[in-house]
């Protein structure tokens, strides 16, 4: 084989990066679907065996509705700082980034709310079976909000600091995908664990 | 479509989306409340929670428009997650009876 050839060979194996970083993430999404799925697995095993504590009454439907529904429209946030970024409007991008992170921040502050009522009310990680599988669910659920939340702030700082290159939209859509697949998860847990509870 | 074709969809588009997702979840907890439905609210609870799931994976995460590789190993996690619920289940709450 010539050198031409063999350098002609390599070029056909070089995939795009944006291709490959965009299909390690959705690998990665795909994996994490498994981790939720795991972890509701464990929670419908254990949604009655709620011991000498409370069940699925300390639910507030109205208020976890509410929280959902702010999780929602932070994926229509989201999707226009990407749908700006892949415009290169960057002050769009940022402010609807920003905006993202808040409607997070406000999640994550609706959970804290939740959880300390519920622990008022006597539902604890370790009251029974249900207690530990909600809470596992649920905090793990929002741990990976407040990981989206540090990505978002992180992206719209590196914007604002001007260490965001035209060519780097990529990272807002990665850090998009990140965001959406937390709010799907939150789909199916608020109907699988809030909803078919009641 | 072509595995490298985009087509996204536009600003007014994402808005109409979640128009529709926030109508959905308000049926969602109207169903939850309805006493009358309570033999058949599983199914439809479950019909649209996966409905705004397919709103958000197709249009907001771009899947419906993205190159199909992605799709498969979205998929592929998805029907994972399906057969560990089913197979948990079906292990610990009808052979095991836990």
């Amino acid at each position: 084989m010539s050198e031409h050839t063999a350098v002609d060979t390599n070029a056909e194996h070089h995939a795009d990066p944006d291709v490959v970083r965009k299909t390690a993430i959705w690998v990665f999404l795909g994996s994490e679907v498994l981790f939720f799925g795991s972890l509701i697995s464990t929670f419908l095993l254990y949604r009655t065996r709620i011991g000498d504590g409370p069940g699925a009454e300390v639910f507030d439907i109205p208020f976890t509705s509410v929280s959902s529904f702010v999780l929602l429209m932070s994926s229509l946030t989201m999707v226009l700082a990407h749908h700006a970024s892949t415009r290169k409007d960057w002050r769009q991008m940022r402010v609807w980034l920003l905006a993202t992170a808040m409607l997070g921040m406000v999640f994550l502050a609706g959970q804290v709310y939740e959880f300390t009522e519920f622990v008022h009310e006597g539902l604890t990680v370790g009251t029974s079976p249900f207690g530990s599988s909600f809470f596992v669910l649920t905090g793990f659920h929002g741990a990976h909000v407040a990981v989206g939340v540090i990505l978002l702030l992180g992206t719209a700082f590196m914007s604002f600091a001007g260490r965001f290159r035209p060519d780097e939209g990529m990272n807002v859509e990665m850090v998009g995908l990140y965001w959406h697949f937390v709010d799907i998860v939150w789909i199916a847990i608020f109907t699988i664990v809030y909803l078919l509870q009641v | 479509m072509s595995e490298t074709a985009h087509v996204h969809p536009t600003p007014r588009d994402y808005w109409q989306i979640a128009g529709v997702l926030f109508v959905i979840t308000a049926v969602e907890v109207a169903v939850a409340y309805i006493e009358a439905l309570d033999p058949v609210v599983a199914p439809i609870l479950l019909t649209l929670s996966a409905a705004k799931f397919v709103l958000v994976v197709g249009w907001f995460m771009h899947l419906k428009y993205d190159l199909k590789r992605y799709r498969r190993f979205f998929y592929l996690g998805l029907a994972g997650a399906v057969l560990l619920l089913g197979g948990t289940l079906f292990t610990f709450g009808v052979l095991i009876g836990h």
